[in-house]
């Protein structure tokens, strides 16, 4: 039975909105009930920019999440704002690149994940949010590269598809981020 | 067929192409935008009209145009620029004519802000500009359910030659949720638009003219009865609501369209609780669900309505209750949505206080 509420936020220009949409397109896939929303307005341009994603067997209730199961937090201030959000036992994925020096709850599980040094190894920072993505992937079990791979090759068609073998190597770092 | 993952506004603007609209005719506003943005790629693909106006003015009064020609048209907005539509709507209601308006509200009054909000409740349910009309307003909660009333919106309105209005919150405009697009929906019996000014007048009938001028009181009563009898007929029976959890509930919530959704987890919670809570979701909100509130089972005492405005709503609810149980208001506004968990406070000081 999944019951997954997730909320993934960072910087504008992070690729947050996408790492939650792809999620909810790989649910699509497979039949489950999924919902998407993202923060809109002045916020997402250069600020922080944040959605929430509720994967789930049963029709999904309130489209707005207020006790996730896991956050992803791809920057500072985005700690700050969901970290008191995430429910008792919850998963809190950390971009510990840009995450440091800061108190973290200790009744969650924590995933630190040094997502930009990762995707610069591969030669590209804009994929750091895969990065995150496999590891939040390998940790929930919910869905498998090849199911977020196919989302992405009706995505990137044409120039953008020669894209597809970075984000995969990069949902594979992340994996073996939060493999041991 | 198999579902596809969609943005709100995007989903309605297909849902409108796919029940066969011919024109689209907008302005841009936050938080619709993405509306008539796929109307602008999509419409011309199916050789179909869309124009981007000049104002939300123009818009209206195009659609009005449009609709006397007796295409099946369609515009979209939020809140402000509804509020500078009414004009033409009140013209489009005199005339008689069909037409689809979908609201995306956020917050008011004046330019308010561009966060969900339902704060156009009275005046979508009060006609909203002047003269006697209404128009038969569908407030969905999801997208599937969103596409399935605009497909049938577009019969509604032929049906009563009457705009319908789509109300949503911003929630619903950005949110991506799997819609079918191939869903049944109700097909009604539409008869031919005898009435249309299309200029086609081979047949030799006579002149068909559309006008909401009439300055002969006795004939303009005439005119106000016969529409009258439309809005009667609707209240009497095209009523649409749901009832959720209501043969055990010991409380009733009433909410609508984003509300109601964040409702049902309050009720989920409630029940981990021991609290029986049903809820009253209006589905049109004009016109209301007043054979609703005769289900509700005796014993319950408690309304609680719920709504993302100062209680706009509550009105309709204690007229159709007819004082038969003491009605609660909880809301939240400026776009601010509320938390499933505020929700489910209110619940339990009703049930545990000693109002």
């Amino acid at each position: 039975m999944i019951n997954e509420k997730l909320i993934v936020a960072g910087f504008g220009g992070q690729g947050v909105m996408l790492m939650g949409q792809l999620l909810s397109y790989c649910a699509t896939t497979r039949n489950i009930n999924t919902l998407w929303f993202p923060s809109y307005g002045p916020e997402t341009r250069g600020g922080t920019a944040n959605c929430s994603v509720t994967i789930s067997d049963a029709y999904v209730n309130s489209p707005v999440i207020s006790t996730p199961d896991s956050i992803i937090i791809m920057n500072k201030p985005s700690l700050a704002k969901f970290q008191p959000k995430l429910k008792a036992g919850g998963n809190c994925f950390i971009n510990s690149s840009l995450v440091v020096d800061i108190d973290f709850r200790d009744d969650v599980t924590l995933y630190k994940v040094p997502a930009n040094e990762l995707a610069l190894e591969l030669g590209n920072l804009k994929v750091a949010n895969m990065v995150m993505l496999g590891a939040y992937l390998k940790v929930t079990g919910l869905f498998s590269n090849d199911e977020v791979l196919a989302v992405l090759k009706q995505k990137f068609t044409g120039a953008k598809a020669k894209l597809i073998d970075i984000n995969k190597k990069a949902l594979e770092l992340g994996q073996q981020a939060v493999a041991s | 067929m198999s579902k596809v993952l969609m943005k709100g506004n995007e989903a309605m603007a297909l849902a409108a192409i796919k029940a066969g609209v011919e024109a689209f005719y907008g302005y841009p506003i936050t938080p619709q935008n993405e509306l008539p943005e796929y109307m602008s790629k999509h419409m011309a693909e199916h050789d179909r009209v869309f124009v981007q106006s000049e104002s939300e003015v123009a818009a209206i009064n195009m659609v009005y145009g449009a609709a006397g020609a007796g295409a099946r048209v369609m515009t979209s907005s939020s809140s402000p620029g509804i509020a500078l539509k009414q004009e033409g709507i009140s013209y489009i209601a005199g005339a008689e004519l069909p037409a689809v308006i979908i609201n995306v509200m956020r917050g008011g009054p004046g330019l308010g802000g561009i966060q969900p909000s339902q704060g156009d409740y009275k005046q979508i349910t009060r006609g909203g500009g002047n003269g006697d009309y209404y128009l038969y307003s569908l407030a969905p909660e999801s997208l599937q359910e969103a596409v399935d009333l605009i497909k049938e919106a577009f019969d509604i309105a032929d049906y009563f030659r009457n705009p319908v209005m789509i109300a949503v919150d911003g929630l619903i405009g950005q949110m991506m949720e799997p819609v079918d697009f191939d869903h049944p929906v109700p097909k009604w019996d539409l008869p031919p638009k005898t009435w249309a000014a299309d200029g086609n007048r081979k047949n030799g009938r006579e002149k068909n003219i559309i006008n909401s001028l009439y300055l002969d009181p006795a004939v303009l009563e005439q005119h106000n009865l016969k529409l009258k009898a439309k809005y009667d007929e609707m209240k009497r029976d095209h009523q649409r609501y749901e009832m959720i959890n209501m043969e055990s509930a010991d409380i009733v919530i009433v909410a609508f369209g984003s509300t109601a959704r964040i409702a049902r987890t309050a009720v989920e919670i409630l029940a981990d609780n021991g609290i029986r809570c049903g809820i009253i979701r209006p589905i049109a909100i004009f016109p209301f669900p007043t054979n609703a509130f005769d289900e509700i089972p005796d014993h319950v005492k408690d309304i609680l309505v719920v709504e993302m405005n100062t209680g706009q709503m509550v009105d309709d609810v204690r007229l159709a209750d007819k004082c038969r149980r003491n009605i609660h208001f909880y809301g939240r506004v400026g776009g601010i949505v509320p938390e499933a968990e505020e929700i489910v406070e209110q619940v339990m000081t009703i049930v545990g206080g000693d109002n």
